[in-house]
């Protein structure tokens, strides 16, 4: 039961260091041993042969929307998963912007009953940090975390109120969790449509400053710093939110912060076309700002790369740019978004990339996953790393069919998606 | 009533558009062209006066989300001098109101058999997704603050007109640049045929990131005024700001508006240009307004023949292979 032996395949484990050719042996759902012993073999194990592929822990995303429940029109709790699963993804937190919020015990309870019939991604609650989800006073973060809730936020809002997050910060350090907050201030974002720079002048959209995030985040690791809590920031796309994080990192603060794929890659200026489908959130910047963000993730700067997965259903999406919500579905192409433009670009190596989606999520959220060390979740990813595909949203397990790179070639691709040692997902 | 070939109005061989979206994304040439044909367009309709039957048969459906007098009026005018018949659509009372979008509110008024949609709204970028969505011409008759681009050619033709070029002009766009279409179809459209632009005003509604892109950016009007051949004076959109961007309204007649005094230090033959409406003491004053050097109400005029000129070309390329927008390319990093 949940036995499973893959040969023949590159085993990369950010984790161990590890990265060479080698047989994984997963028992009971745990990883039993990278090169088992014949005898540690059972005789009737399940092989899977992994030939020219990478073995790797399953992909790890500190921050899905699911909008279930209260807006199923753009995913639901089933469609996430199985949208996750084809990602590589086999753990997802999942953000409380839902209706009702996520801010009681009945709610994490509701989450975890329908991802538990989903059978699919292992699904952990980021519960909402302020009472529904208002921004003023903080929501019961101890029967919250007791509940299963793993972080908190109010995202996508951010945490305005000064006050709040310092007194969080300080709350949920006997919690030990993580306060995940989306850097901006509303008052300089507000209204906003895109990266507020030249593009957004020609086209005559309302923009969204960079200093609206670089304020936020040097207000953030202020507070992070006085309290001593956990804070992640992020997604960050902006120079100014990198210099910022650089800087607090060389102080030994307990800061860490992510980057979408979609802000490594592409740039404002997709937005000439007034499509829709490039108004994501944070939005897509300028050049300096794309390769400020990609030598950031190289050096570590950037602990982690998540997928940024905000699924909005077509008829919310067909609207003219003011009226579209922000967001895309990212799930089935941030592996491969990294491949082709991190890997292949040599920016990233490929256990640096695993790093990244898997290892550091994993640690900031202090969930199981991340690893293939002896005795860790039977959670991996089978990629192909030569694969060439062109995504076609249309064929997307999510809902949600607006993606930024719809169209485009794409290169790697998972094959198999494992959770605790049985297979969820083939392609 | 006249067909094309009876009154010698040829179809330009090198026009291929079939949506006329904005002026950033057309050619010098292509500019020319809609310039020269309004310029015929009116000579042939006696100053847009007489009607011709160049496009008889053909229906023009006005979809205005947003208000509108001067252009609404002005392309229902253009249309029937020119043959066509008009539909008219206001959002208001209209199925827009009930929920509908307006993609599919401009699909329903195209299944009625619709060759041209005219349409206003407050977002940029609407007319870029209708030429997407719907098989007829789209004319963009104004998109939030991105571009007017009948505007922006009814003041090139009026220009035109008094000073027989563009090049070599100084033309200052003077006002809320921020909050205005009709100041970045201006910019395009001048730029390409040769005059130099010199946008004007606070810098709470001019960027400096125009400078960056290539243009002379001034926030004292005094210090430019003798160098400018046209001033195009801009409304001070009050219902797209949420802020104010200055202390008064006093304060702002008193540094940018074109007054009586100012007109004395202008070069002689300075033409005053204002789209329309405007503010009465506000960017411009009465003296002014109703002076000689005044071509505001001849830009009206203007409006139609540039309009004719649109439905024309818009309409004969309809069936040319190169007749949409290209697609913008994905811009990898």
């Amino acid at each position: 039961m949940s036995d499973l032996l893959i040969e023949n395949g590159r085993v990369i484990d950010p984790s161990q260091g590890v990265d060479r050719q080698a047989r994984l042996l997963i028992r009971n759902g745990l990883v039993a041993a990278i090169d088992p012993r014949h005898e540690e073999i059972p005789a009737d194990c399940p092989r899977l042969d992994a030939s020219g592929c990478i073995v790797a822990p399953g992909l790890v995303d500190l921050g899905v929307e699911l909008r279930e429940p209260g807006n199923e029109e753009d995913e639901t709790i089933q469609s996430g998963s199985d949208a996750a699963l084809a990602g590589g993804y086999t753990s997802i937190l999942c953000t409380a912007n839902t209706e009702p919020v996520i801010d009681s015990p009945g709610a994490v309870e509701f989450v975890r009953q329908k991802a538990s019939r989903a059978n699919g991604v292992r699904v952990h609650v980021i519960g909402c940090l302020s009472r529904q989800r208002e921004g003023e006073q903080m929501a019961e973060l101890g029967l919250l975390a007791e509940a299963g809730a793993v972080a908190f936020s109010d995202a996508p809002r951010p945490i305005a109120n000064d006050a709040l997050l310092k007194r969080s910060l300080d709350y949920c350090r006997m919690l030990n969790r993580v306060i995940i907050d989306i850097p901006e201030i509303p008052e300089l974002a507000e209204s906003g449509v895109m990266h507020e720079g030249q593009v957004s002048l020609t086209l005559g959209l309302k923009g969204l400053p960079t200093e609206a995030e670089d304020l936020a985040v040097a207000r953030d690791v202020r507070l992070a710093e006085a309290t001593s809590g956990r804070l992640h920031v992020g997604p960050v796309s902006t120079m100014g939110a990198v210099d910022m994080i650089r800087r607090v990192k060389s102080r030994e603060i307990a800061v860490t912060a992510s980057v979408c794929p979609h802000n490594l890659c592409l740039l404002d200026s997709e937005l000439r076309s007034f499509d829709s489908r490039f108004k994501v959130h944070p939005p897509l910047r300028s050049r300096r700002h794309v390769e400020t963000l990609r030598e950031a993730v190289a050096d570590g700067t950037i602990d982690a790369i998540q997928s940024g997965h905000r699924p909005r259903s077509r008829e919310k999406k067909m609207n003219d740019l003011d009226l579209a919500p922000f967001g895309a579905a990212t799930l089935e192409t941030t592996l491969s978004t990294v491949s082709k433009f991190m890997i292949e670009n040599g920016i990233l190596t490929w256990p640096q990339a695993i790093d990244r989606l898997s290892t550091a999520p994993a640690r900031i959220a202090s969930i199981g996953g991340g690893s293939l060390a002896v005795g860790s979740l039977g959670d991996v990813v089978i990629i192909d790393p030569n694969a060439k595909w062109q995504v076609d949203a249309s064929q997307f397990r999510s809902h949600c069919v607006s993606s930024p790179l719809d169209g485009q070639e794409l290169s790697a691709r998972v094959t198999h998606t494992i959770v605790g040692g049985v297979i969820r997902f083939q392609a | 009533m006249s067909t094309a070939d009876e009154i010698d109005l040829a179809f330009p061989e090198n026009w291929h558009r079939r949506h006329l979206l904005d002026l950033e994304s057309l050619s010098a040439d292509e500019i020319q062209i809609l310039l020269d044909t309004a310029q015929k367009l009116k000579e042939l309709t006696g100053g847009c006066r007489n009607k011709l039957s160049l496009l008889a048969g053909k229906t023009l459906a006005n979809l205005f989300f947003e208000n509108s007098t001067r252009t609404r009026n002005s392309f229902s005018l253009a249309a029937k001098r020119l043959g066509a018949d008009t539909v008219e659509f206001s959002s208001g009372g209209s199925s827009v109101a009930k929920g509908e979008t307006f993609v599919d509110t401009a699909k329903t008024i195209e299944a009625m058999g619709v060759d041209w949609v005219c349409t206003r709204h407050v977002t940029p970028g609407t007319p870029h997704l209708l030429a997407r969505e719907l098989r007829c011409c789209v004319i963009n008759a104004g998109d939030g603050p991105h571009e007017h681009p009948t505007q922006g050619l009814l003041d090139m033709l009026t220009i035109r007109q008094h000073r027989g070029r563009l090049d070599g002009l100084t033309v200052a766009l003077v006002g809320d640049i921020s909050h205005s279409r009709t100041a970045r179809s201006n910019i395009w459209g001048l730029s390409k045929l040769g005059a130099h632009v010199i946008i004007c005003g606070p810098p709470t509604l001019v960027s400096p990131r125009w400078q960056e892109l290539g243009f002379e950016v001034a926030h004292n009007l005094d210090a430019i005024l003798h160098r400018c051949d046209v001033l195009n004076l801009l409304r001070i959109q009050f219902e797209r700001q949420k802020a104010r961007p200055f202390p008064s309204v006093h304060e702002y007649a008193a540094l940018y508006a074109m007054n009586g005094a100012r007109m004395r230090r202008a070069k002689d033959d300075i033409l005053i240009m204002a789209p329309g409406p405007i503010n009465r003491g506000v960017e411009i004053t009465p003296e002014v307004a109703d002076g000689p050097h005044s071509v505001i109400l001849e830009q009206v005029t203007n409006g139609i023949a540039v309009r004719m000129a649109a439905l024309w070309l818009l309409s004969g390329a309809k069936d040319a292979s190169n007749s949409t927008t290209p697609a913008e390319p994905i811009h990898y990093v």
